[in-house]
């Protein structure tokens, strides 16, 4: 438990904000809420990922390179040592996060919006057909509708 | 690990000013019931988390989250509650029960998860080993550009991208047909078989016409509609007829 409170409070964290998205998305009844909700909980996601990915006392993954000669990796690495307080093996190496859970988070968040404005094209469709965007009103339109259809036949 | 918190001592507080003033948004999110208010506070969520990106190391993202995330969704948001009521209506507590159950119990198993996950911030993660950290390396001597994040994306998962670009552009296309790209949007009703969803109890297209001819409002719905269900009854039973003989 102790442990959970030092080392893993970002989980913690981001456990709570994805659970506040989810609860938004189950117990609202307004259709722009619910998908409000749905992008919360996207983005506590994307803050699960991308805190994995953080590496302490790291820098961002663009790698400093000095002069033209960027084909000498060692001479890169080696470039900028007095700005970190390294925790690595040896203290001569600049560290980086990790960058591949950036990559792929940066496809989530477009493919997010992506989904985001077909999700509010539906809710502006709902909205034409039933005049609401209120989850319990179309529910009772598409009751009162099907009965009648149903007294018809 | 006595080192690591050492090192990330002074943006600890960062970090938690940051997650703290998430939380309070998404919780005021969850009490709020003004559309304009809920779609703002989403543009401030995302704007914060981006901020907590920058924290992260995560500069990409960062402003990736910051454009999109906080510039464009919230734009489209705003574009669709303009076309919507501005106040969503009250849920009743009993209708809250049983989300709040769900999201308990998903939230406590998933507490019950992190004893398994890697410390905020290991260098000796398995997933800050593996891959990942391979890519840095290999990015200056294969693609000669400095952003490891840019050479990954459009080098060494260019298909990832591509496949990116493809959900994009179909999702486009998805709003353009939804919303009517032959110019009729905003002016399209259901009317399955001449029933109109809304309003509710609304008499069909051939009836609302003999109201109007009539003048007479005043008349229920219920015997306006009298003359033309008695039709469509007459020819749903005919349809019927036709295929019982097929």
């Amino acid at each position: 438990m102790l442990s959970l409170l030092l080392d893993q409070y970002n989980y913690a964290v981001v456990i709570i904000l994805m659970m506040t998205g989810l609860y938004v998305v189950f117990a609202s009844r307004n259709l722009i809420k619910k998908l409000v909700g749905l992008s919360i909980f996207q983005t506590s996601v994307f803050l699960l990922y991308i805190t994995i990915g953080k590496v302490s006392g790291g820098q961002p993954p663009i790698v400093e390179s000095h002069g033209s000669d960027h084909a000498n990796s060692e001479t890169l690495l080696f470039a900028s040592i007095g700005e970190v307080d390294s925790v690595a093996q040896s203290s001569s190496e600049v560290l980086y996060s990790n960058p591949l859970p950036h990559v792929l988070i940066l496809t989530a968040i477009v493919v997010g919006v992506a989904t985001l404005a077909i999700g509010l094209s539906l809710v502006v469709r709902v909205r034409e057909v039933y005049g609401t965007i209120e989850e319990d009103k179309i529910e009772e339109y598409d009751r009162i509708y099907y009965k009648e259809i149903l007294e018809r036949q | 690990m006595m080192l690591a918190s050492y090192a990330t001592a002074p943006t600890i507080i960062l970090d938690l000013a940051l997650m703290a003033i998430l939380i309070i948004v998404a919780f005021s999110i969850v009490r709020m019931r003004s559309l304009f208010a809920i779609v703002m506070l989403q543009g401030v969520y995302s704007l914060v988390s981006a901020a907590w990106f920058v924290s992260l190391d995560a500069v990409d993202v960062a402003f990736t989250e910051a454009a999109v995330g906080a510039g464009v969704s919230t734009v489209l948001m705003l574009a669709a509650m303009l076309l919507a009521n501005r106040k969503s209506d009250p849920v009743p507590i009993s209708k809250q029960i049983a989300p709040l159950l769900v999201v308990i119990f998903a939230g406590l198993a998933m507490f019950y998860a992190i004893g398994d996950m890697p410390a905020y911030g290991d260098v000796n993660s398995p997933a800050n080993t593996g891959v990942g950290m391979d890519y840095i390396d290999r990015t200056t001597k294969e693609i000669h550009i400095p952003n490891v994040v840019t050479a990954v994306l459009a080098s060494y998962r260019g298909y990832d991208t591509f496949g990116e670009a493809v959900v994009i552009f179909s999702a486009g296309l998805g709003v353009l047909l939804l919303l009517g790209l032959n110019g009729n949007a905003g002016r399209w009703t259901a009317s399955p078989s001449g029933q109109n969803i809304y309003p509710p109890m609304a008499p069909s297209a051939n009836s609302r016409l003999s109201v109007s001819s009539d003048n007479s409002k005043s008349v229920t719905s219920s015997a306006v509609k009298e003359p033309s269900s008695s039709t469509t009854r007459k020819s749903k039973r005919k349809r019927f007829k036709d295929k019982g003989n097929n």
